[in-house]
C-alpha cells in the first residue's frame, strides 16, 4: 500500500510508456475500450454483409464484386462456401472481442481502482500484459481472414466434426486454427485481467469502503472476474483438445466412420458431444459476463438520474450472485436437442427456469427504482432505460427456451438469434453506450455533445428493435440460422419481406452508429469542459479531477463514510451526498441560509 | 427538454406493447401434421403468460418514465426498500415459473417416452447435403452397414454380404410416412452434425456422428412438407433440403412396394 501511494506522483513522461506500453490502468482501459470499438466497426460489417444476402439472396450485386472479389463471383453473388465465415467471425468477434471486453476489461479497468478508491490495479504490469496479450489476439482473430480459405467458417460455437477436419468446410483449414490460437490469447488476457480485478476489489479497496458500499458495477465486475476464472480453463482444454485434433492425430471429438467427400477419416473413438459440454460450460457463464456489468451500469446511472436511491442494493447484490452461482448450471439448455439424455435436458430446464427469479427480479428492483423519482433525460439515462427495456423484452423469450418442449421447435432457428441479440447484445451493446456518456468526462474530461447523444440514441434504440424484434416471428416460422438462402425453402419464401425489413433496419442501425463515432471524435477535442462532478454524482471517481491525473487522487485516497446511492436524503440541502463526504460535513436544509 | 424525452420514451414502449401484442395475435407457427399439439398448447399458453408479464413491465416502465420525469420544484421520494413487496413479486414470479416449468418437463417426457409398438421404423442418415432414408424392408430389419463400404453409389455403406440388406429401400431427400401411425426414426450422420427439423411436426433431433437417437411421433395429417437442416453442417447446409410425404396407409403400402429395393452394385 506505502509503496503504490509514493509511486502515484510521477506519471512517466515519454509517449511511448505513457499512452502505449503503459501501466495506468485508465490508459489501459481505454486503449482495451478502444480496439474493442475497432473490432465491432468489423464485426458489424460483417452483419450488413449477412443481412445484405439474406433479404436479397438472389439478386446480383455487381458492386460488392468490386470491393469483396473473393467474396463474390463476377456476377456480383456471394460464394456461397464464405457465408459461414460472416455469421461465425460476426459472433466470435462480437462476442469475445467486442462485448466481452468493452464493458469488462475497458470499463472495468477504467473504473475499479477509481470507484474503490485506489490509485491503480493491483498488478499494473500484469495489466499492461494483459492488454497486449489481447491485442495479439485481434492481430490472429483478423489475419485469419487472409489465409487460404478463409476465416474460420464452423460458427462461434465451433462444433466438431466441422471445426475439427479441415477437409468438412472450407473455412476449416488455417481459418479455425488462427481461430483456435486467437481464442488462446483472448483467455490469457482475460484471465490474468480477471485475477487483477478479483484481487483489487479484495484488497485495494479504501478505508471505509465495505463490500456492500461497493456501487452495483464494481459488484458486477467482481463476479463476472470470477466467473470468467472458473469458466474459460474448461474452453481452454477445449480449443487445445481441438487443435490437437486437427493437427497431431488425436481424436477426442471425432468418432469412428467418420466420412467426409467418400473419404473415411482417420479417427477412432471421440465424441462431438464433449466439446458442446465443454464449450457451453463455458458458454453460458460468457453470457452474464457480458450482461452483469451492463446490470451494473444500469443500476448505478438510474439511481444518479432518478436522483434516488436504488432500490433494494441488497437485492441487488444478491440476485448478482445468485445469478453468477447458477450460470454454471444452465449451459445444457443449448444442448436440449443434441442427443444428450433426456434426463440431463429436464435438470437443465429447471435451473434454467430458476435463474430467471433473480433476473425478474432485478427488473423489479428498476421500476421501483423509478417510481417517485425525479427522472433527468440526460443521453446516458436514455441508454441506461434502454437496457431496461431490452432486458425485459429478450428476457421473457428466455422463458420460451428455458421450456425443454418449446425449444424443440425453435433451436438453432431465428427466435433464438432475436432472444439473445435482445437480451444479451443489446443489453451489453447499449450498457457499453450508457458507460461512454456517462463516464465520457471522466475519461476526457469533456463532455459529449447531449443533442447528438440523444439523436444516437433514438436512431439506435428504434432500429434495433425494428431489426431484432421481428426475428422471433421468422424463428417461430422456423426459419433457421446460418443458411445462406432462406428462399430455398417454399415454408420462408412468404417471409422475405420480414427480412428486407430487418436489412433496412439493420443499414439504418449501422449508420446510426457514424453519428455517434463523429460524437466522440469531436467531443474528445471541442466538447464542453467537464467539472470533476458534472452529473452530481455520489461515487469515488467523481471526487477527483476529470480527466483524474495518474493516481487517481492527487491528495490523499478518499475515505468512505456511506454507501454510492444516497440521493435526495430528506433535510439535506443538496440531492446527493458523495460517498466521501463525512457525516458532519453534510450540510443540512437549515444550514443553507 | 426532460417532457420531450420523457414523451418519447413512455410513447415509444407504449407503441412496442400495442405492435408487439398485435403482432403476435397471428400464428406464426406453420400448420401442425403431428400428433404434438400439446407442444403447440404449450407456446400459447408461455406467450399469454410473458405477454402479460410483457405488457405489465413495460406498461410500468413507460407510466413511471413519463409520470416521473423531472419537473420544477419536485423531489424525488427517498427509500431503500421494501421487504414485504419484493416477498410478494419474488414469491409470485416463482410460483408462475414453477407451473410452467412443471407443465414443460411432463410433455418432454411425453415426448421422449419409449416409442409404441408396432411403430414405423425408419432410419434417417445425414450427409453433406443430403438425407438417407432407409426403410429396413419386408423382413423389418435393417442390413449391416459399414463406414468402409461407403462409396459415391453406396452412400450409407451397405454391407451386401449381409442377406438382411437385400430387400432395405433406400431413398434420398424423401421421407414417406403413413397417417395415423406412430413413426420411429433413427437418426444418424455419416459426416458432421446435422439436425433433422420437420417444421410442420414440431419434430428437430441432431444427427450426431457416432451416435444413434430415436424419436418418435405420429402424422396426423396427409400432405407434402418440408424436411430441413437445423445445424450449420457446411456450405451446402442451406440447400439440404427434403420432402416429408404422409400418405394414407394404402397409398404408403404403395409407395414402398414401387420403390425398388437395395441391391447395391
Amino acid at each position: 500500500m506505502h509503496h503504490v501511494h509514493e509511486e502515484n506522483h510521477e506519471a512517466p513522461q515519454s509517449f511511448l510508456r505513457r499512452y502505449i506500453f503503459s501501466t495506468d490502468h485508465k490508459v489501459i482501459g481505454i486503449q482495451y475500450y478502444l480496439t474493442a470499438l475497432f473490432m465491432m466497426l468489423v464485426a458489424g460489417l460483417l452483419a450488413i454483409l449477412i443481412r445484405i444476402q439474406l433479404a436479397w439472396p438472389q439478386t446480383p450485386q455487381p458492386w460488392l464484386h468490386k470491393i469483396l472479389p473473393g467474396l463474390y463471383d463476377p456476377n456480383g453473388i456471394m460464394r456461397p462456401e464464405y457465408y459461414p465465415m460472416l455469421f461465425t467471425m460476426h459472433g466470435t468477434l462480437m462476442v469475445f472481442f467486442v462485448l466481452s471486453t468493452a464493458p469488462v476489461s475497458g470499463f472495468g479497468n477504467f473504473l475499479i481502482p477509481l470507484q474503490i478508491g485506489a490509485r491503480d490495479m493491483a498488478f499494473p504490469f500484469l495489466n499492461m500484459m494483459s492488454y497486449w496479450t489481447f491485442f495479439v489476439g485481434c492481430l490472429v482473430m483478423l489475419a485469419s481472414f487472409f489465409v487460404a480459405g478463409g476465416a474460420a467458417a464452423s460458427g462461434w460455437t465451433a462444433y466438431p466434426p466441422l471445426s475439427a477436419l479441415p477437409e468438412s468446410i472450407p473455412g476449416s483449414q488455417w481459418g479455425q486454427t488462427l481461430w483456435i490460437i486467437g481464442m488462446v490469447f483472448f483467455i490469457a488476457s482475460f484471465t490474468m485481467g480477471g485475477l487483477n480485478f478479483v484481487t483489487t476489489v479484495l484488497n485495494l479497496r479504501t478505508r471505509g469502503m465495505s463490500m456492500f458500499r461497493l456501487p452495483l458495477t464494481i459488484w458486477a465486475m467482481f463476479c463476472v472476474s470470477i466467473l470468467g476464472l472458473l469458466s474459460f480453463p474448461a474452453l481452454t482444454a477445449g480449443v487445445i483438445m481441438l487443435l490437437f485434433d486437427r493437427h497431431f492425430g488425436t481424436s477426442f471429438f471425432v468418432p469412428s466412420g467418420v466420412v467426409i467427400a467418400d473419404k473415411l477419416m482417420p479417427h477412432q473413438g471421440g465424441s462431438p458431444l464433449l466439446w458442446q459440454h465443454l464449450f457451453w460450460f463455458l458458454g453460458h457463464p460468457e453470457v452474464y459476463i457480458l450482461m452483469l456489468p451492463a446490470m451494473g451500469f444500469a443500476s448505478d446511472i438510474i439511481s444518479v438520474f432518478a436522483r434516488k436511491p436504488i432500490f433494494s442494493y441488497r437485492a441487488m447484490v444478491f440476485a448478482i450472485l445468485v445469478i453468477s452461482v447458477l450460470s454454471f448450471l444452465v449451459w445444457g439448455h443449448h444442448m436440449f436437442v443434441s442427443g444428450m439424455s433426456p434426463y440431463l435436458g429436464m435438470a437443465f430446464a429447471v435451473f434454467t427456469l430458476l435463474i430467471a427469479v433473480p433476473s425478474a427480479i432485478k427488473v423489479f428492483n428498476w421500476l421501483a427504482t423509478l417510481w417517485r423519482a425525479k427522472i433527468h433525460f440526460t443521453t446516458p439515462m436514455l441508454f441506461a432505460l434502454g437496457i431496461v427495456s431490452l432486458f425485459i423484452s429478450g428476457g421473457l423469450s428466455g422463458i420460451w427456451l428455458g421450456q425443454a418442449p418449446i425449444d424443440i421447435q425453435v433451436h438453432d432457428t431465428y427466435f433464438v438469434v432475436a432472444h439473445f441479440h435482445l437480451i444479451m447484445a443489446g443489453a451489453a451493446l447499449f450498457g457499453v453506450f450508457a458507460a461512454t456518456y456517462y463516464w465520457f468526462p471522466k475519461m476526457f474530461g469533456r463532455m459529449m455533445n447531449e443533442t447528438l447523444g440523444k439523436l444516437h440514441f433514438w436512431l439506435t434504440f428504434v432500429t434495433y428493435y425494428l431489426t431484432f424484434f421481428p426475428m422471433h416471428f421468422l424463428g417461430l416460422r422456423g426459419m433457421m440460422r446460418r443458411i445462406y438462402d432462406p428462399t430455398q425453402y417454399d415454408l420462408f419464401k412468404p417471409l422475405q419481406p420480414i427480412n428486407e425489413l430487418i436489412s433496412h433496419s439493420a443499414f439504418l442501425l449501422g449508420a446510426a452508429q457514424l453519428i455517434f463515432v463523429f460524437n466522440f471524435v469531436w467531443s474528445i477535442f471541442r466538447g464542453k469542459k467537464a467539472g470533476p462532478n458534472p452529473w452530481r454524482a455520489n461515487t469515488l471517481e467523481w471526487t477527483t479531477e476529470s480527466p483524474a491525473p495518474h493516481g487517481n487522487w492527487r491528495g490523499p485516497l478518499p475515505v468512505v463514510y456511506r454507501g454510492p446511492y444516497e440521493y435526495s436524503v430528506p433535510g439535506v440541502a443538496e440531492d446527493y451526498i458523495p460517498q466521501n463526504v463525512a457525516p458532519a460535513e453534510v450540510k443540512t436544509v437549515g444550514a443553507r441560509g | 427538454m426532460s417532457r420531450i424525452q420523457a414523451l418519447l420514451f413512455a410513447g415509444f414502449t407504449v407503441l412496442l406493447v400495442v405492435v408487439a401484442v398485435w403482432a403476435f395475435r397471428k400464428p406464426w407457427l406453420p400448420d401442425l401434421a403431428a400428433d404434438r399439439s400439446a407442444l403447440d398448447h404449450r407456446i400459447y399458453v408461455t406467450m399469454i403468460v410473458t405477454g402479460i408479464a410483457f405488457v405489465l413491465t413495460q406498461g410500468l416502465l413507460a407510466v413511471f418514465t413519463w409520470r416521473f420525469r423531472a419537473r420544477e420544484g419536485q423531489t424525488a421520494a427517498y427509500w431503500h426498500d421494501n421487504p414485504r413487496l419484493e416477498f410478494i413479486w419474488t414469491a409470485v414470479t416463482a410460483v408462475v415459473l414453477t407451473v410452467l416449468v412443471l407443465g414443460a418437463l411432463r410433455l418432454w417426457a411425453q415426448i421422449y417416452s419409449p416409442p409404441p409398438a408396432g411403430a414405423l421404423i425408419v432410419e434417417v442418415t445425414g450427409q453433406q447435403f443430403a438425407w438417407n432414408i432407409r426403410y429396413p424392408g419386408p423382413d423389418g430389419v435393417f442390413g449391416r452397414t459399414d463406414p468402409r463400404l461407403i462409396t459415391v453409389d453406396n452412400p450409407l455403406g451397405i454391407d451386401d454380404q449381409d442377406p438382411r440388406s437385400a430387400d432395405d429401400i433406400f431413398v434420398v431427400n424423401q421421407l414417406y410416412l403413413p397417417v395415423g401411425r406412430p413413426v420411429q426414426l433413427r437418426i444418424r450422420s455419416r459426416d458432421v452434425i446435422h439436425s433433422l427439423f420437420l417444421p410442420n411436426f414440431r419434430v428437430k433431433q441432431d444427427a450426431v456422428p457416432g451416435m444413434t437417437i430415436d424419436i418418435w411421433f405420429t402424422p396426423t395429417q396427409t400432405g407434402t412438407y418440408e424436411l430441413a437442416c437445423a445445424e450449420h453442417c457446411g456450405l451446402g447446409h442451406y440447400r439440404m433440403r427434403g420432402f416429408v410425404f404422409v400418405q394414407t396407409p394404402e397409398e404408403f403400402a404403395e409407395t414402398l412396394a414401387s420403390l425398388p429395393p437395395w441391391r447395391g452394385e
